[in-house]
């Protein structure tokens, strides 16, 4: 690992001055350490932003959620009214990682934590996204769990974040300090596709801090799923995040998005705009599911994805409206 | 049922492994691993590394440090220029600190001339050869009758091809070493090893050293699965690199560097042939195995052994083709041979049954033997079949529908699967000593190593029972190469030979004390006249004669797995609902840790069977997911309803405990037992391991 | 890059000047010769390393030791008071729950962390329902305790240990 300095900032203002020459935000450090030692990241400097007074969750009059991004993950995880008002979320985060990992993640870090791709973590090996131009092995190597919605000729990374699919349903927004003031982005546009810049995850500009992320009141019944290759502390090959209103038989409302398929968590705009005001039936989920996947472009060893993503999201509908099979 | 007699050690954090030894001035090693599939060094620029400050020096092969004995290419570090695999060790930096030595491991520039790497085992490849022998002295082939013409003839055949991956050891602690060289020119090696006396010995010959001149110390050893059987590169780096600065060095493998350098189970591709009456009746067995080993040294895995001992058949021919690849060395992974040669026999085995209309435990029984099939050797004994009854018993196998794929619990099919293990009854030769201490106690001396098997206390209760002594007035004193030379702790092996040392050393001492305590009561009575000499009284053993002198047997432990899965019909996700392994290992010394064993084997088997697979990248030539993260092990969740038991079995041509090993046979047949009742609840036949949610979804 | 930070180990106050590249893990173990806290992949991802920090479970390698400045950490070595071993701990030696011993200090610092997540009333991603407190059967404490890899196997004693020691706590608060 390459020397560094370390500074802890006092202020977001702080935090931003100090961002600059090599300098890298530290939350808990639970990606950006482990990066480090691999020799992926090469920071000059870290500023720990972790004890920046960004660790309340606020509940709003309306139901929706102001969410610090120093926060841990275990403690949005444990924090009743989340537990009451959005399940999925507290769901998917508890499905990542593991209750020691959690302690340390911040819900910030989390958003921001890099692909899980072998290629992007051995720094001996070209990747585009380590070393733009370098080339991207992946696409003809070693990919099964790799994206399948999305991708270019440059990557074929996913985001490995269970906590932003959910987020990314939930159609939260990330609120951002940056160096021109504060703004707040729909965490859809936060993420972003590889297209030919696949060095950059987010839309972030240099020393742009998460601040906070505010989700707005679900009211609906949601759950996240999680399918992995081994019961528990392991990343996604997919999930899914849902959320389903059904009034006399009736979609009504529906969210949904979908982890370990894209660059970024994919909200299923698709199928979502299918399903409102449709039967909710199997044969709805269906079609909805496959407009949506049809779009997607398997690459040799992931075509399974297709099929999975397809049966958790009209599995997980048929057991949020309770709908039986046909 | 007794406790581990380290256990209060182990769980106050007080046991020490190889990089916790607190020494005098110690420095740290950090080693820079070849970056190419398969090349030569061109050249190895130090210049920055040195720079840097804090580091002490940097080996390559730029300057090849002296050994007296390079024929083992794993441990001749340094010596050649040659690039046999990516990730072989090819410079090594010595800092002040583990930040420092990492910091100058990344400063090493290297450069190659590269040719492309041969990585990929096919069944087809021209270099497949066929090798002298397979691990360690069996013969590559063997055949009787004229089994093509009887398969060709069989009623029922089964003709099927099974593949296992790569799987790599893991233990979870890494492969680490601290060196300390002395004025005399002596070496102190605090190794995390399964033998401290071939450490010993091997490190002897590298460094020209007379074997009084390394002593190996080892008290505890995270793991090792076979992967620390043999001494690996760390051992030499960190003498080398401690000789280099005058300083102790420490060295533990990083977990991803593991991966090229420690050791892994060859992939295997197994064609199995089976033809039987309309019975079931065996009449014909085929195993071919096709399997790999590196260009650096030749390990050929005795995959198809298993089906050389399990089923009765006039015709049978098994055989054995390696290729040499430009790949890491493969070594020994728990039960090398039986758990990837016994996934694939007893698979089929399931399918014979399904093909032939029975029962698959009633075909193990109709096709059982009390000779080994192809030495003819009576068995000393073979509890196959009271195993698969008393396991059916168990778990409830009576009247099980034997009906592919048509359980369902909601999205989730269920099916039940069985399957035999096997392993070797092996014993090696050891010493030790027993002393009767002026106190009133008994300390027993043996270079063995307690890799977590529980070997500390089986052999304190052996010496107990020998001395008839209780457990407390026993001292045992293991892992350490300075005590009577001990057989590694391997083919599980461990217990019986060591034990049958143990034993003898305190029969002995017994008969010693007997000489000379007044009234001759010998044993833990010696201390009540007085009568013994201030420094106590010590008698040894070498059981090498009496090992050389036993009757043929074939000698084998066996068992039977039973397993029970939930498919997710949507997702492809398997769970092992219940599992339970009952086994025919002889007499078991210890209960509590001998279950232990039993179901940490079995626990090991679901991971083989469902998730276990190192991914070899064919354009670089390393394996691509060498972390904990990337190669899954099984974690807690992944293991639910698991139980082990084991039936009676007096075997009086053993050893003098009558005991077999039990380290391995856990694991074996766990997968096959696995994938059989995954059939059942699928209907559909996954002959590929592992059975991986992506697998699954190509078929459901 | 060196920085002076406190750290407060098994009730100890330390001074320290520690390369800012150096976790917790490393500090404890080459430090101060606290070598209960294991490395055994050194990226979070088996959990042998884990501690309490600030009274909740952490795995020691990701944490830089510069950026815990003040934190009060508790290790295997601090979990036994006076000689006495924890309930955890005693369950862990009648239950068998480890072999080779090298997980074992995290699987104890991480059912330590458990039986008190538990209390408190933390779900888990098993959890059927996030409205109630849940309580620790089987299934709860195999995903609790899936963040520590045990290659030996030790699984079904770890989980008859955490069991014991929870039902032995319940007994001592009804």
């Amino acid at each position: 690992m390459r020397p560094f300095a370390y500074e802890r900032a006092t202020s977001a203002e702080d935090a931003l001055e100090r961002h600059h020459d090599g300098a890298v935000y530290l939350g808990g450090g639970t990606n950006l350490v482990d990066l480090m030692r691999l020799g992926v990241e090469e920071p000059a400097r870290l500023v720990d932003v972790a004890h920046l007074p960004y660790d309340e969750i606020e509940l709003r009059p309306d139901g929706s959620l102001v969410i610090g991004s120093a926060v841990s993950n275990s403690a949005l995880a444990a924090d009743p009214t989340v537990r009451e008002g959005h399940p999925m979320l507290v769901q998917a985060v508890l499905a990542g990682a593991s209750g020691q990992i959690r302690n340390l993640a911040t819900v910030g870090g989390n958003l921001l934590q890099r692909t899980r791709c072998s290629y992007f973590q051995d720094a001996a090996k070209p990747c585009n996204k380590r070393n733009s131009g370098s080339g991207c092995p992946a696409r003809e190597g070693e990919h099964h769990n790799l994206a399948i919605l999305g991708h270019s000729q440059a990557c074929v990374a996913t985001h490995p974040s269970d906590m932003a699919v959910a987020l990314a349903a939930l159609g939260a927004s990330v609120r951002i300090q940056g160096r021109a003031g504060e703004r707040t982005i729909p965490i859809d546009e936060l993420h972003r596709l590889p297209d030919n810049e696949p060095e950059r995850d987010t839309t972030l500009e240099a020393g742009d801090l998460i601040t906070a992320v505010e989700v707005p009141a679900l009211g609906i019944p949601s759950r996240y799923r999680k399918v992995r290759e081994r019961a528990s502390f392991a990343f996604a090959l997919v999930s899914i995040a849902a959320a389903l209103d059904v009034e006399d038989g009736v979609v009504r409302d529906v969210r949904l998005a979908l982890g370990g398929v894209a660059h970024k968590p994919w909200r299923a705009w698709r199928a979502e705009g299918e399903l409102r005001g449709a039967e909710a039936v199997e044969e709805s989920f269906v079609r909805a599911a496959e407009a949506e996947l049809a779009a997607a472009e398997p690459l040799r060893d992931n075509a399974y994805k297709v099929p999975l993503a397809r049966n958790l999201i009209v599995r997980t509908l048929m057991e949020l409206g309770g709908v039986r099979e046909s | 049922m007794t406790d581990r007699l380290e256990s209060r050690d182990k769980v106050t954090g007080q046991a020490r492994y190889a990089f916790e030894y607190q020494v005098e001035n110690v420095a740290y090693a950090s080693a820079v691993q070849a970056s190419v599939g398969k090349g030569e060094v061109r050249s190895v620029d130090a210049e920055a590394a040195l720079r840097l400050p804090g580091v002490l020096a940097v080996l390559s092969c730029e300057d090849p440090p002296r050994l007296s004995d390079t024929s083992d290419g794993e441990l001749a570090l340094f010596q050649s220029r040659t690039v046999s695999y990516r990730g072989q060790f090819v410079a090594a930096v010595v800092g002040e600190t583990l930040e420092t030595a990492r910091e100058g491991a990344r400063l090493v520039r290297v450069e190659y001339a590269t040719e492309t790497p041969d990585v990929t085992l096919r069944a087809d490849h021209p270099g497949l050869y066929k090798p002298d022998k397979v691990n360690p002295v069996f013969p590559a082939d063997t055949g009787q009758g004229e089994p093509e013409d009887a398969f060709r003839n069989s009623a029922v055949r089964v003709n099927v091809t099974y593949t296992t991956p790569a799987e790599h050891n893991n233990p979870m602690e890494p492969h680490t070493t601290l060196a300390q060289w002395h004025g005399d020119g002596s070496l102190t090696l605090y190794d995390s090893t399964q033998g401290a006396s071939f450490v010993q010995a091997t490190i002897a010959g590298i460094f020209g050293l007379d074997p009084s001149q390394v002593r190996v110390v080892s008290p505890h050893v995270g793991g090792g699965f076979g992967s620390k059987g043999t001494p690996r590169p760390n051992v030499v780096l960190a003498a080398l690199a401690a000789r280099a600065v005058g300083r102790p060095v420490k060295f533990a493998v990083p977990r991803q560097q593991m991966f090229a350098t420690t050791g892994y189970r060859t992939p295997t591709i197994q064609r199995v042939r089976l033809g039987a009456d309309a019975d079931g009746r065996l009449n014909a067995i085929f195993h071919e195995v096709f399997e790999q080993t590196s260009t650096v040294k030749e390990f050929a895995e005795q995959t198809a052994t298993p089906t050389r001992v399990m089923y009765q058949a006039p015709n049978r021919h098994t055989s054995h083709r390696v290729v040499a690849l430009d790949v890491p060395t493969p070594s020994w992974m728990r039960a090398p041979g039986e758990t990837p040669g016994m996934y694939a026999l007893e698979s089929a085995i399931d399918e014979l049954a399904i093909a032939v209309g029975i029962d698959p435990i009633e075909l193990r029984v109709r096709n059982d033997t009390d000779r080994e099939p192809e030495s003819g050797l009576p068995f000393s004994s073979r509890n196959l079949v009271a195993c698969l009854r008393e396991g059916a018993d168990r778990f409830g196998w009576d009247g099980r529908d034997p009906a592919p794929g048509v359980r369902r619990e909601g999205r989730k099919l269920i099916g039940t699967g069985v399957a035999s293990s096997t392993y070797p009854a092996y014993l090696m030769p050891s010493k030790a000593t027993a002393r009767a201490e002026p106190d009133g106690t008994f300390t027993v001396r043996i270079a063995a190593a307690d890799i977590g098997t529980g070997a500390r206390t089986a052999l304190g209760l052996i010496a107990a029972e020998t001395l008839k002594a209780d457990l407390d007035q026993v001292k045992v004193e293991i892992g350490d190469s300075s005590l009577p030379r001990a057989s590694v702790a391997g083919g599980s092996a461990g217990t019986a030979s060591w034990g049958t040392a143990v034993v003898r050393a305190c029969e002995a001492l017994r008969s010693e004390l007997n000489g000379l305590v007044a009234g001759g009561h010998g044993g833990s009575l010696h201390t009540e006249n007085g009568s013994l000499p201030p420094e106590g009284v010590e008698a040894s053993a070498d059981t090498t004669a009496e090992i050389k002198a036993r009757d043929e047997y074939a000698r084998h432990a066996f068992g039977a797995q039973f397993a029970e899965v939930e498919v997710d019909a949507d997702t492809g996700e398997i769970r092992v609902r219940r599992m339970l392994g009952v086994f025919a290992a002889g007499r078991i010394i210890n209960p509590k840790t001998a279950r232990s064993q039993f179901i940490g084997g079995m626990t090991m088997g679901i991971g083989m069977a469902l998730m276990e697979e190192s991914v070899m990248d064919a354009e670089f030539g390393d394996y691509l997911n060498r972390d904990l993260a990337q190669y899954h092990v099984p974690a807690c969740a992944d293991v639910r309803d698991i139980d082990a038991a084991w039936v009676e079995e007096s075997d009086p041509h053993l050893n003098p405990l009558g005991s077999k090993g039990i380290g391995e046979i856990g694991i074996v047949g766990a997968a096959a037992a696995v994938g059989n009742a995954v059939h059942h609840a699928t209907g559909i036949r996954f002959r590929d391991l592992p059975l991986t949610p992506a697998r699954l979804l190509r078929e459901l | 890059m060196y920085a002076d930070i406190t750290l407060v180990v098994n009730g100890m106050e330390h001074r320290l000047s520690v390369d800012t590249r150096a976790s917790l893990l490393d500090v404890l173990r080459e430090d101060l010769g606290l070598t209960g806290s294991k490395k055994g992949c050194d990226h979070g991802q088996c959990g042998a390393c884990t501690i309490l920090l600030g009274g909740r479970r952490a795995n020691g390698c990701l944490a830089l030791a510069v950026a815990h400045d003040g934190a009060d950490i508790v290790t295997v070595e601090g979990l036994a008071q006076d000689g006495r071993l924890s309930p955890v701990q005693e369950a862990f030696i009648e239950q068998d729950a480890f072999q080779c011993g090298y997980c074992t200090p995290g699987q104890l610092c991480s059912a330590t962390a458990v039986l008190d997540e538990a209390e408190r009333g933390w779900p888990s991603v098993v959890t059927e329902d996030l409205g109630s407190d849940p309580s620790l059967d089987d299934d709860e404490i195999r995903e609790r305790m899936s963040g520590n890899l045990c290659r030996c196997g030790a699984y079904a004693g770890i989980v008859a240990a955490v069991r014991q020691a929870a039902r032995k706590r319940e007994a001592a608060q009804a």
